[in-house]
């Protein structure tokens, strides 16, 4: 080949590199929404703002607009991701670093596009994908409740993002491969209850955020795998689904008590970021919570706990015998709460061969109860399980995972459990 | 058999490894500082520190410890010699009835061992797990407070000034 001709192909690859990144930009590019002055709190009207109260915590959108130490929806909390940290931002109405400058629009665009009101893409951790589908008139109510909250002037800290995805453009392309908001159609042979509950539970309660196992790009995976257990802060979400590994069935009533309550003495209590979750919902509207147990109840109808309840195994002497040093630890450390006829089980507490943790296919939240204990997430007063994470180093706490599964559990056996417990602690920092 | 090493000194003891360390303390070695409260974890008067870490000692198995160094209340001073964390609970009057006091003092001294600077947060989220049923908790702060500006530091953001 002559030098003209490899030159004339440079610059046609040239010229296609340029169109590739003209047509990317064209289909990034948002433009900013001017800024408003930030609306008068008192011109809201107050039935609006209660029914954004009751919308905003069956989203549960403090968790994540909330630091450790921070005031609500003044953001902070991070978001771990294998991609970095994103800082859940604030949205207050400070007109500076909150949202007190958002027109409606603005908002709206946000919830349904994910984009900010400056025009920047926004990370998927916060689950627009979710929100495409809320209704105009509850992204009103969610509007008018937000605005109408005290103004906090915080910045969050600075997202930690792998190069290049601090980049924010490239999320166009993850929305061009990932985002595809299906419209919420109404089951007419399903009740009323059951369509409420969809319709919150797959649009702000975004259940499937943490109960949905996620791709490469951390999209959440959909159809037939939708439901089918995730991972949220360090902790596992079993399979809400067909694959619910709860050994006693999840009846409507049952799943209303524990939202309501954080917890549910046939299963276990609300641990991990579903704590946050019991305690939102604890404060949501009783129709509404009701509606998404019904929902739920139903996506866990064909669960092996709906067709059986058997006596659940106890096999103590091969426990023992197998797991010597998890035995005895279990006597001094556990016994005195978790054994039939013990102080706690009188007290109403989930019988430990009932607690879903030890049924699930891996062993990390039981892990993560032994090392952090649990803490009633709804009323801070009542009995709590106290954290073991400074009393016992991680062959030990592997020790009494191991012969409570052999003892009590139904799933298949865990491996490599002392590896997990280290990466529990890490994870959990 | 169990080597305990509890206060700088090494004990053997032929004792259940089951049995939680607390019962070891009060039964067999007579050092009666840590207290049976609720026996399940919830009360926090039977705080000792292993390792520099307080624990709850009615839940924790003696064949756990392994290496560990136990220190009680007794090892923080003694009656003639108090230590600063007691020095501190005394100026301040921090005990009404005294029951969870031990637990308190150990409490105090696990988070002044990994930080004589604490912040008021940091404080009052390490004593969190210790209860106190006669209401002392205001002065039980305060005395933290004074121990930490005794070893050297001080809560950076005090409620209250060490006056």
């Amino acid at each position: 080949m002559n030098r003209s001709g490899i030159t004339r192909k440079l610059v046609w690859a040239a010229v296609a590199l340029c169109v590739c990144v003209l047509i990317f930009a064209i289909l990034a590019y948002r433009p900013a929404i001017a800024t408003v002055t930030r609306p008068d709190p008192r011109l809201f009207d107050s039935a609006l703002v209660v029914r954004g109260a009751n919308l905003a915590r069956l989203g549960n959108c403090v968790s994540c607009h909330q630091s450790a130490s921070g005031r609500p929806y003044a953001g902070g909390y991070p978001v771990k991701t294998p991609f970095g940290t994103i800082y859940g931002s604030n949205i207050t109405p400070d007109p500076a670093t909150g949202i007190g400058a958002w027109s409606p629009t603005a908002f709206r665009r946000a919830m349904r596009e994910g984009v900010g009101r400056d025009g920047s893409h926004l990370y998927p951790a916060f689950p627009y994908t979710h929100y495409a589908n809320v209704t105009e008139s509850d992204l009103g109510a969610l509007y008018a409740f937000l605005m109408t909250r005290p103004a906090v002037r915080s910045v969050p800290p600075a997202n930690t993002m792998i190069p290049p995805l601090g980049f924010r453009p490239l999320l166009a392309g993850w929305k061009l491969l990932f985002f595809r908001p299906q419209p919420i159609t109404p089951d007419a042979s399903q009740s009323a209850d059951w369509n409420r509950g969809r319709y919150i539970g797959e649009t702000l309660a975004h259940c499937t955020a943490c109960h949905s196992p996620r791709g490469l790009f951390q999209q959440e995976k959909r159809g037939a795998q939708a439901y089918d257990g995730g991972w949220s802060g360090g902790w596992y979400a079993p399979p809400i689904n067909a694959h619910s590994p709860a050994v006693r069935a999840w009846a409507v009533e049952r799943l209303d008590a524990y939202f309501r309550t954080g917890l549910s003495t046939a299963h276990a209590a609300a641990a991990g970021p579903m704590g946050s979750v019991t305690y939102n919902l604890a404060r949501a509207a009783p129709k509404d919570v009701h509606a998404l147990a019904t929902y739920y109840a139903w996506q866990m109808r064909d669960a092996p706990a709906a067709r059986l309840g058997p006596p659940l195994p106890d096999r103590q002497a091969l426990a023992s015998q197998r797991y010597p040093d998890g035995a005895r630890l279990y006597e001094g450390a556990c016994a005195v709460c978790h054994e039939p006829g013990a102080a706690m089980m009188v007290a109403g507490r989930p019988a430990l061969p009932l607690g879903t943790p030890l049924h699930e296919d891996n062993p990390r939240d039981t892990i993560q109860i032994v090392l952090k204990g649990l803490h009633p997430p709804v009323s801070p007063r009542g009995p709590y399980m106290p954290a073991f994470a400074d009393a016992l180093d991680d062959r030990q706490v592997a020790e009494i995972v191991a012969y409570l599964q052999m003892r009590h559990g139904t799933g298949p056996v865990w491996k490599d459990l002392e590896k997990d417990v280290a990466k529990a602690r890490k994870e959990g920092e | 058999m169990i080597d305990l090493t509890i206060n700088g000194a090494t004990t053997r003891l032929d004792i259940d490894p089951a049995t939680p360390l607390l019962y070891v303390l009060r039964d067999e070695l007579g050092l009666h500082a840590a207290k049976f409260g609720c026996g399940l974890g919830q009360c926090g008067a039977c705080t000792v520190l292993v390792d520099d870490q307080p624990v709850f000692s009615c839940v924790l198995p003696i064949g756990a410890i392994g290496t560990r160094k136990v220190t009680t209340v007794e090892g923080l001073g003694t009656a003639a010699k108090p230590g600063d964390v007691q020095r501190a609970f005394l100026h301040e009057k921090a005990a009404q009835c005294g029951y969870c006091i031990p637990g308190m003092m150990a409490r105090a001294e696990g988070l002044l061992r990994k930080t004589v600077t604490p912040t008021e947060d940091e404080l009052r989220t390490a004593m969190a797990p210790s209860l106190c049923r006669c209401g002392t908790h205001m002065r039980i702060l305060r005395a933290v407070r004074r121990a930490a500006v005794m070893r050297g530091g001080g809560v950076v953001d005090a409620a209250e000034p060490v006056t």
